[in-house]
């Protein structure tokens, strides 16, 4: 059994690597030092092992409860710091700990000779930390604290290039607006601080996760301390934030700009830290949303919603990370529809596979502007003889999103949509249908822009790449001092060390789905549909239920319609682009406004950005408030000032020196008052 | 009774004096003045830190200590005391002092301008706030509250930019003002048949003592002069806006002080005399306290995203900020339950937390504008790749300042809303989005100062000196401290406001 300070170094580790960058390596060291990287790589490879070693544990139904520490204790308000390990914890901790390690060994090589190596270590390993630390928090303020810590590590490494201007706009777009859906999570933190005394009467902590999940259960022995309307905005409340962690629909905005971080970054933010933060926060709460059929409903359309939403934006993107973005979207949207259906298992199920092939898909967005030098699609063509190991890492990735039997993508899109076409009653059956057509459609989407990412950047002819890019544009060096390029372009194969990496990656988004176990019994080494009992009797045993939940059934009609719906989207696009006469050419682009609809991102940012901050926010609120401090607040003061400074002047016309003038003055004052008195 | 006569308070409050009496007369020469000064701010740094480590914060403690107790004026019949003593809640405000003080000294080492009086004023200034935190007797406070005045106007006056004798006036009118409605109070309370005491230990424990029966000024009156002198330090919105302009225009040093401390005293009136005098009262007008703290926050922080001159964006932020401490204060006012002392902890942690970080963000700017010769940000950009300290201490600074969890304002605005929502949720709600308003002025600031492409004009910039970077450093080091083990500050400002709340929760009737 794994005892709490293996636990606990779990997150130490990476922490510790972060302040010996920080403090050490960085001061003392040449900054372009490699130690930082190996520190960071050797504190990881350490959590990892540890990772699986709890996750062994876990599944070998060891009691995992520890005592908490106690961090704060003001008032009635006591904050501990714990750790809560049950399936979902154990699956999240290997899932972090081997892609940010995959990422760790590809930025070796990808941020070779960076000026700024030693502090891009520093902070990756304070953001995988930070992503740690919530995944194991017991508490909801200590979750929390490393919600926010995950915020600004993202910020700290999307602006890690900090002398683009483009960059630092980023980064603060990416915190500004997760910090608006934070609101609503802080807000439903101070909620559950109001009912302290009730959650103290009966035994629980209101700050404790696994007691705020028994005070929702209607028939706990608690007496349903959060129930009717003030549990659905508990859960929207929370909701809100992962809806900004997440980028679902409207908050989605930061994520496709959050590419300006260094590559390996978003691999890391897509894959397995930062976006995946917020679906793990609603699989958290899970037991308090399924109490509410309006916060499911909610949580299932909004997903739902941005599933075909950011896939439809997806497919006119010519910035293959940009792409990729909106992919991530979209496949956020499916574990949140997931979620928000009652799909517990199957949404952390596919958090899994997709951290694989998503994180593989960045690394290859990586390696191939290693080549170019650029990241416009309209630029590259033809890389697959360049660099045939990148292509086949790619194209299984991309396959493996799209859904394609027998890839790790399948299986878990599977599990969703069988799930919402079946239906589990937590809410009503509309919601079911409709989430179940978006998701099929997005299957036709996915499988559209994937095939077109793939023919636009490794088919065809090259079409030249940066070199090509700046003269069309009329510049002559790149814009920033340090762009991704690496010096131009130099066709060829990455270094080993990112390419080691993706081949584990590309293994990985193969096999995986090995974990559910759709068909065969014990004797291929896990029991069947493994993750999804594994995860689905976590949560069974935190609401207090013994034995094993239902697992959903393999269903070869539904796997015949999701591979029909993901055959006819790559059927369409290799109709559409391998026709196409001219490559420079986007044949979608006939599709006149409604490409330019979806390529001007739906006027969303426009909408933001211009109408809401710069103009009605920034002109207009807060510039008439501003108009108002100074002239009508300050205005008062100095008008005050005046009056002060006058009257002396004005009284003083009236000391003439004259004992005449003051004696008219006494005798007509008393004669006032004793006319004053005799009214009276 | 508090008595005795222990002698620590009296050598961290008047030490800085004597140091600035021995400056004036024997010390000659601006190298000597400076090593002087950094001295004895170093040594009463050390008394300071003396006073919060010393202090006993074990649940059977007194809750007064250090006192140091004699008849003043003995022969006058005014039963005035001279009382210097701490509770819980103000030897952290104390140390803060001390260690703000100790910045300030640091970050004028580069001040050229007659010299020696300069750090003349730098001490006397540190005496008197030292004194505000720890008389205990009304006339002494009053005394310590005024003396204050003139070292902070000369700074900023002779010392200052700009339209400096402008705000420098601005500053003094602003604030004489709110003494006067304060002395008012002061005398009422003390003509009082009944009361006849200026000793501030008694009116804060025995609650009786001012009832409704034989005030020559009626309760609510009396609370609203205390209001408004506190207020207008605060400063809380409408009267803030002495402030911007004082903070524009002071040296770095005087802005240190002044929102690091000077601000401080306004909070720490409103808890020890406003909540601990007038408990009944509080709980009445809590909900005033509590809307003038939303508007405070959201205003200040609206005004903040305008504003184009560093010095002037951070002292907007801090209005917004101070304002969550009436919000805190305002967890007073709760409808059912007992009150605890989570929102008061937060109104005070907030100063302290406050201080250090607009001192940190103001020592920082210094340095940009004693480098660039300029705070206008559109003029400013690309500066963290030629001054990397100072953007990091920069960064630091702005993170805690918008609530970073690990980072010290977290904690005391996550108290100040646990406290607040409990009594006012919607109100408290609304306060919440300023977490969003502070990250968008913050890191806007940022990225136009910091980040973006380098100026070629810039380009022979040094970054901050051995000198410079220490009282960064003793920030940062503070700021990270606090915010990994709050219950270093909040079990010390537990132990002081635990008794009041005691006296809160016996006279508020629901």
């Amino acid at each position: 059994m794994v005892s709490q300070a293996v636990i606990w170094s779990i997150f130490l580790l990476p922490l510790g690597s972060f302040a010996l960058i920080a403090l050490v390596i960085r001061p003392f060291f040449n900054r372009y030092s490699l130690i930082a990287g190996y520190a960071t790589i050797a504190a990881l490879g350490t959590a990892l092992g540890f990772s699986i070693w709890t996750l062994r544990s876990v599944a070998q139904g060891h009691d995992l409860r520890f005592v908490p520490l106690e961090w704060l204790e003001v008032g009635s308000a006591t904050i501990d710091m714990g750790l809560l390990v049950d399936p979902l914890t154990a699956v999240m901790l290997v899932v972090v700990t081997s892609v940010s390690l995959l990422v760790q060994i590809y930025s070796l090589g990808y941020m070779k000779g960076d000026p700024s190596f030693a502090r891009y270590y520093a902070y990756m390993s304070l953001f995988t930390a930070a992503m740690l630390g919530l995944v194991l928090a017991s508490n909801i303020i200590q979750l929390y604290v490393f919600w926010e810590l995950v915020g600004v590590s993202s910020y700290l490494l999307i602006g890690f290039w900090h002398e683009r201007p483009s960059a630092a706009a980023a980064a603060k777009k990416a915190f500004i607006i997760t910090r608006i859906g934070d609101v609503g999570f802080l807000i439903a933190i101070l909620y559950l601080f109001t009912q302290a005394d009730n959650f103290a009467a009966a035994g629980l902590n209101a700050f404790h996760i696994p007691d705020i999940w028994q005070a929702a259960q209607p028939e706990a022995a608690a007496g349903a301390l959060l129930g009717g309307a003030v549990l659905t905005w508990l859960a929207l409340g929370i909701f809100a934030g992962a809806v900004g962690k997440s980028g679902q629909f409207p908050l989605h905005a930061w994520l496709p700009d959050a590419m300006e971080g260094p590559t390996p970054v978003s691999a890391l933010i897509h894959a397995a830290t930062m976006v995946a933060a917020g679906v793990f926060l609603v699989a958290r709460f899970f037991p308090v949303f399924q109490h509410s059929i309006d916060a499911m409903t909610v949580v299932a359309l909004v997903g739902a919603f941005t599933a075909i939403f950011a896939a439809s934006m997806g497919l006119v993107m010519n910035d293959i990370k940009r792409v990729m973005a909106y992919s991530t979207i979209s496949q956020l949207g499916y574990m949140m529809a997931a979620l928000g259906l009652g799909l517990y298992a199957p949404a952390i199920f596919h958090l899994v596979t997709h951290a694989a092939f998503k994180a593989l898909l960045f690394m290859g967005a990586g390696s191939v502007n290693h080549a170019t030098g650029t990241f416009d699609m309209r630029y590259m063509g033809g890389l697959r003889k360049h660099m045939p190991v990148t292509y086949v890492l790619v194209l299984v990735a991309g396959l493996s999103l799209v859904g394609i039997i027998p890839l790790a993508g399948f299986w878990s899109k599977d599990e969703i949509l069988l799930g919402a076409w079946d239906g589990t009653g937590l809410v009503d059956t509309w919601v079911n249908k409709i989430t179940f057509a978006a998701l099929i459609a997005g299957v036709v989407a996915t499988a559209f822009y994937t095939i077109r990412m793939i023919i636009m950047t490794f088919h065809g002819e090259f079409r030249g790449g940066i070199e090509k890019e700046l003269e069309d544009k009329g510049e002559t060096a790149p814009a920033g001092a340090s762009h991704d390029a690496h010096g131009g372009v130099h066709l060829g194969e990455s270094p080993f060390s990112m390419v080691l990496p993706m081949a584990v990656l590309g293994i990985a988004a193969v096999v995986l789905g090995y974990l559910g176990n759709p068909q065969w019994d014990e004797e291929i080494g896990i029991p069947k549909h493994w993750i999804t009992g594994f995860l689905g009797d976590g949560l069974g045993k935190a609401l207090g239920q013994a034995g094993h939940v239902a697992t959903l059934e393999f269903s070869w009609p539904m796997a015949a319609v999701s591979t029909a719906a993901a055959l006819s989207g790559i059927g369409l696009a290799l109709f559409v682009y391998l026709r196409r006469r001219d490559q420079a050419v986007d044949p979608l682009e006939q599709a006149g406004r409604l490409h330019t609809l979806a390529a001007q991102k739906y006027y969303i940012d426009t909408l933001y950005e211009d109408v809401a901050v710069r103009k009605s926010f920034f002109r207009i609120i807060a510039g008439t408030l501003d108009w108002v401090d100074r002239n009508l607040v300050d205005g008062t003061v100095d008008l005050i000032g005046w009056f002060f400074r006058n009257i002396g002047t004005a009284l003083g016309k009236f000391q003439t020196g004259q004992v005449q003038a003051y004696a008219t003055g006494i005798t007509f004052g008393i004669l006032a008052i004793i006319l004053a008195l005799l009214l009276a | 009774m508090v008595e005795g006569y222990n002698g620590l308070l009296t050598a961290t409050v008047f030490l800085p004096a004597a140091g600035a009496l021995v400056l004036l007369l024997l010390v000659k020469g601006d190298k000597n003045v400076r090593n002087f000064a950094v001295l004895i701010g170093l040594a009463d740094l050390v008394l300071s830190l003396a006073v919060f480590a010393l202090f006993d914060r074990s649940a059977g403690a007194d809750r007064f200590q250090f006192v140091d107790r004699f008849a003043w004026i003995p022969d006058s019949g005014l039963n005035a005391a001279f009382l210097l003593t701490v509770d819980g809640l103000s030897a952290p405000l104390v140390a803060l002092t001390g260690l703000l003080g100790m910045c300030a000294i640091l970050a004028s080492w580069h001040v050229g301008l007659r010299v020696k009086e300069f750090f003349v004023w730098l001490l006397v200034l540190q005496t008197a706030v030292m004194g505000v935190f720890t008389a205990m007797d009304l006339l002494l406070f009053f005394l310590f509250w005024e003396l204050e005045l003139v070292p902070m106007f000369m700074l900023i006056s002779v010392w200052g930019s700009g339209r400096k004798e402008y705000s420098a006036m601005k500053f003094l009118i602003f604030t004489i003002l709110g003494s006067a409605f304060m002395l008012v109070a002061i005398v009422a309370v003390y003509l009082t048949p009944g009361v006849g005491t200026f000793n501030m230990v008694e009116l804060s424990t025995k609650a009786t003592i001012l009832t409704s029966a034989g005030l020559l000024i009626p309760l609510p009156g009396l609370f609203w002069l205390f209001f408004a002198g506190f207020a207008i330090k605060l400063p809380t919105w409408p009267v803030h806006t002495w402030l911007p302009d004082a903070h524009t225009d002071a040296p770095t040093a005087a802005s240190v002080m002044l929102a690091g401390v000077l601000l401080k005293m306004g909070g720490y009136g409103l808890l020890r005399i406003n909540v601990g005098m007038f408990p009944t009262q509080t709980d009445r007008f809590a909900w005033v306290l509590v809307a003038l703290g939303v508007v405070s926050v959201l205003y200040g922080a609206v005004i903040t995203m305008r504003q184009t001159d560093l010095k002037r964006l951070i002292a907007y932020s801090s209005v917004s900020h101070m304002g969550l401490v009436l919000v805190g204060i305002g967890s007073v006012g709760i409808s059912q339950g007992a009150l605890t002392v989570t929102g008061l902890s937060g109104a005070a942690m907030q100063l302290f937390t406050h201080g250090t970080i607009t001192g940190l963000l103001f020592l920082a700017v210094g340095l940009v504008y004693e480098k660039t010769h300029t705070r206008y940000i559109p003029d400013l950009g690309g500066l963290a790749g030629r001054m990397p300290v100072v953007a990091v201490a920069m960064l630091i600074a702005g993170l805690a300042s918008l609530g970073l969890p690990g980072l010290s304002g977290f904690v005391s605005e996550l108290l100040v809303f646990l406290g607040a929502y409990q009594a006012y949720d919607w109100p408290t709600a609304l306060a919440v989005l300023g977490i969003v308003l502070a990250a968008g002025y913050i890191l806007w600031m940022m990225e136009r100062t910091f980040f973006g492409v380098r100026r070629e004009r810039f380009a022979d910039l040094t970054d901050a000196s051995l000198v410079e970077a220490a009282p960064l450093a003793l920030m940062v080091v503070t700021i990270i401290g606090i915010g990994i083990w709050p219950s270093l500050l909040t079990d010390v400002f537990d132990s002081g406001l635990a008794p009041m709340v005691d006296v809160l929760n016996g006279v508020i009737n629901r």
